[in-house]
């Protein structure tokens, strides 16, 4: 079973926009998963350039699906459909 | 930090997309369309009735980051006009807020309602509880006549089914002056003369109908302008961005501006000037104690005198570094100005360095409330303020990446205790850490001004004294301090964490002499 690896952007558009309540995430997830979950902070993802811009921002990866208006609870509620799919 | 969710969000998006709009060829037209690219055609309307009502709403919004007031909009002027007279304005306004009113109609008026899990019953305990004869029995079921209810709320806590509710409107309910209200319209008014900028309702309002008065362009033309500008960031700011405090200097000039002063440079100032001021004061309540004791024993009990006299002795002395007490003091409790510290804020000793150092400059405070902004519309050296959120946008716009920068040293390091200014508590550290005897300081935290804590501080006014002989009252006007503030952009636990790695390696306060 491959660990998951979760992105937390720390772009400045992710961050203003909502990602800095994000780093709850680093005391969390290691809470929560262990091992099994690797959280990392991330220079920009690029994300915000792409689609709708900063509207959609804060962005986390979670390892290949991105989750847009990220916050925590829907970053976990990803975490749980990626350990699911293994 | 507030929870508002998505109307947060919008609000920021509107800054972002002004920002964008001056920065480039035709502002006046890219500011006439901000509601259409936010809202463009066919697009899934998000939270009202129509796409026209969120294009309408998105236009109001914009006025306010424009930095006119909403309420005295009619409707005919565009966009691209607001934009227009923003670049031909010079003087901005000292009314900071203003209500988007459009927003007030989804909520109900405060009062007292009666629910239908009304049951009849026999007891009836909200009629026999009601002091005022407002509620009546209609159709075998509780009514209250709005007329006769003082809101007291006695019959709420009376009804066993828990069927009788106060419905809230979140700005009253935050305001700690009960400043805003919803008028007989409906809509939500503020009356100046008891607001003190606190900023409640910013973050209160489940619809974000509450604005600042946004300076964004001021200080954008007063960029492009060939004077020098100077940014000024409050200590909270540690926390707010990421990377840390020297990038962020790298990625506020790399934003326009020419220099960045920390402002715990003057909160450096403000921790040894009110140190001294302090022992002063507890040296005077000293004296005057020991005096009265020589007579008392010399001519056996307190003569009538010395008990008019009493009234002098001031116990206690509070600080005097936050913008919302301070208009407090001045609009609704000058019983306590005795009481406040002289000593100035950090923001008047760092603009006032700032003016030495570039006397041509325009400044610009970077902060984290809103009640800074009426503390820099009085001091002379503070042209303008900018806070956090908008000072994020900024970056967005420039698409500046700071944790991809350089970092930049600070002409001057602040202290450790000047660094923690931001937080609750921290301001009482530092006057106690400026002491040789640090036991001297018994601080008593006033953590956030409410109806509570302002009738606390009104009572300490009248009797001279603090709570278990403490000396020192701290007080902030937010709950947890600078970094509760309306306009912040980080969670306080994380914020108070990041303030708190950071000041770690920095120097301790000098002590004084």
């Amino acid at each position: 079973m491959g660990k998951i690896s979760v992105k937390v952007c720390t772009g400045t558009t992710c961050f203003v926009m909502g990602g800095a309540n994000l780093q709850e995430l680093h005391d969390i997830i290691p809470k929560k998963y262990g091992d099994e979950v690797e959280v990392n902070a991330s220079n920009c993802l690029g994300l915000c350039s792409i689609n709708w811009e900063y509207s959609k921002a804060p962005y986390v990866k979670v390892n290949d699906e991105v989750v847009s208006e990220a916050t925590v609870e829907r970053v976990l509620e990803e975490i749980e459909r990626q350990i699911a799919k293994q | 930090m507030n929870n508002l969710g998505q109307a947060i969000h919008i609000k920021k998006e509107i800054l972002v997309r002004i920002i964008k709009a001056f920065l480039s060829d035709d502002f006046e037209h890219q500011a006439r369309l901000i509601p259409y690219d936010m809202r463009p055609k066919g697009m899934e309307v998000p939270y009202r009735c129509c796409v026209y009502k969120e294009r309408a709403i998105i236009k109001d919004r914009t006025i306010a980051g424009l930095g006119f007031p909403i309420e005295e909009d009619d409707e005919t002027v565009s966009l691209a006009d607001y934009a227009k007279r923003a670049m031909e304005r010079t003087e901005i306004s000292d009314k900071n807020l203003t209500v988007l009113q459009a927003a007030c109609k989804g909520c109900a008026t405060n009062r007292i309602y009666v629910t239908d899990l009304c049951q009849g019953c026999v007891a009836r305990p909200c009629q026999s509880t009601c002091k005022f004869g407002a509620v009546s029995i209609v159709n075998g079921r509780s009514v209250i006549d709005n007329t006769k209810c003082k809101k007291c709320q006695m019959c709420v806590n009376a009804c066993p089914y828990k069927a009788i509710v106060k419905i809230s409107v979140p700005c009253e309910d935050s305001c700690p002056v009960s400043a805003i209200k919803k008028d007989e319209t409906g809509f939500a008014s503020i009356d100046y003369d008891k607001c003190i900028n606190c900023g409640r309702c910013i973050a209160a309002c489940p619809f974000a109908a509450v604005h600042e008065r946004s300076q964004i362009i001021d200080i954008l033309k007063a960029i492009k302008s060939d004077k020098k500008v100077i940014a000024m960031i409050a200590p909270s700011i540690a926390g707010q961005f990421p990377g840390n405090i020297y990038q962020l200097k790298t990625a506020i000039i790399k934003s326009g501006f020419d220099n960045v002063y920390e402002v715990a440079q003057g909160a450096d100032i403000t921790a040894s000037t009110e140190a001294k001021e302090f022992m002063e004061r507890m040296k005077a309540v000293n004296e005057k104690k020991s005096e009265w004791l020589t007579e008392w024993t010399n001519e056996g009990g307190y003569g009538e005198t010395e008990e008019n006299s009493n009234e002098e002795i001031r116990y206690f002395m509070t600080t005097s570094c936050c913008a919302g007490y301070n208009q407090l003091i001045k609009k609704h409790l000058p019983e306590i100005k005795p009481y406040v510290s002289d000593t100035k804020t950090p923001l008047f000793y760092t603009a006032e360095i700032v003016k030495k150092d570039y006397p041509d400059a325009i400044t610009v405070f970077v902060s984290p409330c809103v009640a800074k902004r009426a503390e820099g519309f009085e001091n002379k050296n503070v042209d303008f303020v900018m806070n956090y959120e908008e000072l994020g946008a900024l970056f967005i716009a420039k698409k500046i990446q700071i944790t991809e920068l350089d970092e930049s040293k600070y002409e001057i390091e602040a202290s450790k205790q000047a660094r923690n200014f931001g937080y609750s508590g921290g301001v009482a550290e530092s006057v106690k850490k400026s002491l040789k005897d640090e036991d001297v300081v018994k601080p008593f935290i006033i953590n956030g001004l409410n109806k509570d804590s302002i009738k606390q501080l009104k009572k300490f006014a009248d009797c001279g004294e603090c709570e278990n002989g403490c000396n020192l009252i701290e007080v902030m006007c937010c709950e947890g301090g600078c970094i509760g503030g309306n306009a912040t952009i980080n969670n306080q636990k994380i914020a108070k964490k990041l303030i708190d790695n950071f000041t770690q390696n920095s120097e301790n306060i000098n002590k004084i002499q």
